[in-house]
């Protein structure tokens, strides 16, 4: 049993690279928040930079911009980019979820089309999975797509998209048979979010910035080479899409274990000794990002060696969600008085409040865990 | 890098799985709280003749010289069955503070398992656990390793742990006592996290029978999440533990700080499970005859054994200013 890390040149080699190439290109000042016109064109920019240094999609082959990085290289990869505090990926719903499903269910068309333009963020994705009345019951979902000829016609609306406000394209689960309930008869579909018929509405969040937006879709035409995997299947197919947000390449342990660090920092520059308290949630959030970090050396293990990601997807989901609001809230304790003034940590509280939200509910994830992990009857929702 | 536990060390953690399913554990436990010590000392051997009592016992004292990762595979699968008796000092701590401290005149008995210890350390540890049956009583105290005899017999919450005060009598010189501690540590986490787990596959068995306003317990979501949650941190306690074993075999200068990460982890996990299960089980789960109390109390007793949470929390945070400081 090992949790070392580097046990050979070409890991050792590799995060040498990764540091190297950020100290050298990390912007000295953050950029503007990608929800943000301006900010999200300096993301864009900023993954260019990244993918020139094909460091944009490590894990991916290298024919679609990547580097045939294992799995644990794609840790080590996470680990430095977050320590070095590098920019946001703008594009993550792309890489990290619909990439994710190209790779399992796309066509060689499909992947030779998308998964270069999404490695240099030429095209930047956004998700279209909620509806007003379709949340964490996604398969009530109601946005039909209708045949018509080479293709379908999308009507209807989606909700809460992430990245919608500015990205290119979406991809999402529409309704393919009208007389079909609940799961069947959905089709995975990609859209333009700038063809005719789209009408993009921004939703200013609770930080005050369009991270997410609604679609309305009137007719919108996509031709069939834009459906991924058998039209009416579509449900087995988002479910890969599904594992991964929840699992584990939308939120790698270096990005807990980062934040773990700096939450350190202020507590040896601000903190007080004598409270207690406090000091043992500041020790209890770095035990949780170890944990964490642990955890996903045993995850990593299980999948080199032909294990699935599976309903342990949703014990990750469940334990970061909380990790990332324990370790934010309590470095707002830590700042006291100052923790009002918007900052990093403050952003970060109000990015991690969603944790809990996105991705299916803590409640639907603890539902799945019950259900799938420790066979529990299914019950009413 | 590859973590997880070893096909070998699977099949060492199910032949003792195997012994201990045949064993009525239960009923042996009870015995043993009210001093009826033989069952649990048949037990015992049977559990010698495996190697377990032999692990942390270095192999030029007839020990096996298991790594701290082995060891712990061991101490959790007596944790889930509950096994009484001094396991966290018998089969951890005091073999490693033996040998460590030059000691070694008892360490072959101790791995035979014909003998059996036991140990103090205040003021973490200040009471020792069956000194009664223990042939090597030992204290570790400001540096050194002394005997002690037992003092007037304390009730613990869990009636199998009889602790008793103890009298320092003859000095055996100093004590190496630095990775002894991080055994008995590492050992207590890992007793707490077998408990943890036994108490929730119970809670789910009964979950899943129990049935109320004409359905199973199990399918409604208000004990759905509660059980969710227990899984949740019990799975995340295990790597901290299995961690912490192999930081303390590579002699990482951590190994303090991941044995007690540990030990915070996999108590709380415990402890959350012992809640929880009480909590499923309702009244039946409350009454002395149902066996969830051994677990239940067991994981009490534990949880301030070998260190309170709050200690183990402040070692953790001062170990990681200090590597940043010198760092």
């Amino acid at each position: 049993m090992s949790v070392d890390l580097e046990r050979d040149r070409r890991t050792l080699d590799f995060r040498a690279e990764v540091r190297a190439w950020l100290a050298e290109n990390v912007p000295d000042k953050p950029l503007d928040s990608f929800d943000t016109a301006a900010g999200f064109e300096q993301h864009r920019e900023w993954e260019a930079r990244l993918a020139d240094a094909r460091l944009s999609v490590v894990a991916w082959p290298e024919e679609f911009g990547g580097r045939d990085a294992s799995l644990l290289e794609w840790v080590i990869f996470e680990e430095e980019y977050y320590a070095a505090r590098a920019p946001g990926r703008v594009n993550q719903n792309g890489i990290f979820m619909l990439a994710p499903t190209l790779f399992a269910h796309g066509t060689p068309e499909q992947q030779r089309r998308i998964l270069p333009k999404m490695a240099r963020s030429d095209q930047v994705w956004a998700q279209a999975w909620s509806e007003p009345d379709a949340g964490s019951d996604i398969a009530s979902l109601r946005s039909a797509a209708t045949r018509t000829d080479g293709g379908w016609l999308l009507s209807g609306q989606k909700t809460w998209s992430s990245r919608a406000a500015f990205a290119d394209a979406a991809f999402g689960l529409f309704r393919s048979d009208p007389d079909s309930e609940r799961h069947r008869g959905l089709t995975y579909l990609m859209f333009d979010l700038r063809a005719d018929g789209v009408r993009v509405r921004p939703i200013r969040q609770l930080d005050g910035e369009t991270g997410f937006a609604e679609i309305f879709l009137d007719d919108v035409f996509v031709p069939d080479s834009d459906v991924i995997g058998e039209p009416g299947n579509g449900w087995r197919v988002a479910m890969t899409t599904a594992n991964n947000e929840r699992g584990l390449s939308l939120r790698s342990p270096g990005r807990f274990l980062a934040a773990a660090n700096r939450l350190l920092d202020l507590w040896q520059r601000e903190g007080g000794p004598a409270d207690t308290a406090l000091a043992e949630r500041v020790a209890d959030a770095w035990i949780d990002a170890r944990a964490y970090q642990l955890y996903t050396f045993e995850t990593v293990t299980r999948l080199a060696e032909g294990g699935e990601l599976g309903p342990e997807s949703s014990v990750n989901k469940l334990f970061w969600s909380q990790l990332d609001l324990d370790l934010h809230e309590t470095a707002l304790d830590v700042l006291g008085p100052e923790a009002e003034l918007r900052g990093d940590w403050l952003d970060g509280w109000l990015f991690s409040l969603a944790g809990p939200i996105y991705g299916g509910t803590d409640q639907i994830q603890r539902n799945t865990i019950a259900e799938r992990l420790l066979g529990l009857p299914r019950g009413p929702r | 890098m590859r973590f997880t536990v070893s096909p070998e060390q699977r099949d060492f953690a199910a032949s003792i799985e195997d012994l201990l399913r045949d064993v009525d554990t239960p009923t042996v436990v009870r015995a043993w709280a009210r001093g009826e010590h033989q069952p649990g000392l048949a037990l015992w051997r049977r559990l010698a003749e495996l190697g377990v009592t032999a692990l942390a016992v270095p192999e030029e004292h007839d020990g096996i010289g298991a790594s701290a990762v082995d060891l712990a595979v061991a101490v959790e699968v007596l944790g889930r069955h509950a096994v009484p008796g001094p396991v966290v000092e018998s089969i951890a701590a005091l073999p490693v503070l033996l040998a460590d401290s030059g000691d070694t005149r008892w360490l072959p008995g101790l791995a035979s398992g014909e003998l059996i210890g036991t140990l103090a350390w205040p003021p973490q540890v200040p009471y020792a656990l069956d000194a009664d049956i223990a042939d090597v009583r030992l204290c570790v105290s400001d540096g050194s390793l002394h005997e002690f005899t037992p003092a007037e017999p304390l009730s613990s919450v869990d009636s199998a742990r009889r602790l008793s005060a103890v009298d320092v009598t003859m000095d055996r010189g100093t004590a190496k006592a630095r990775r002894a501690w991080r055994y008995g540590v590492l050992a207590c986490a890992a007793q707490l996290l077998g408990a943890g787990r036994r108490l929730l596959d119970v809670s789910v068995e009964y979950a899943k029978q129990r049935s109320q306003y004409g359905n199973p317990i199990g399918g409604y979501q208000a004990v759905k999440h509660l059980l969710a949650d227990v899984v949740t941190q019990l799975e995340l306690a295990r790597p901290l533990l299995y961690g912490a074993a192999v930081s303390l075999d590579a002699g990482h200068a951590s190994a303090e700080r991941d044995a007690s990460a540990a030990r915070v982890a996999c108590a709380d996990a415990a402890y959350l499970a012992a809640r929880t299960a009480l909590q499923v089980h309702g009244a039946i789960g409350y009454t002395a005859e149902h066996d969830l109390s051994l677990w239940l109390t067991k994981v009490r007793a534990l949880r301030s054994a070998w260190g309170t949470q709050a200690w183990h929390r402040r070692r953790v945070l001062d170990a990681l200013c200090d590597e940043r400081r010198t760092a």
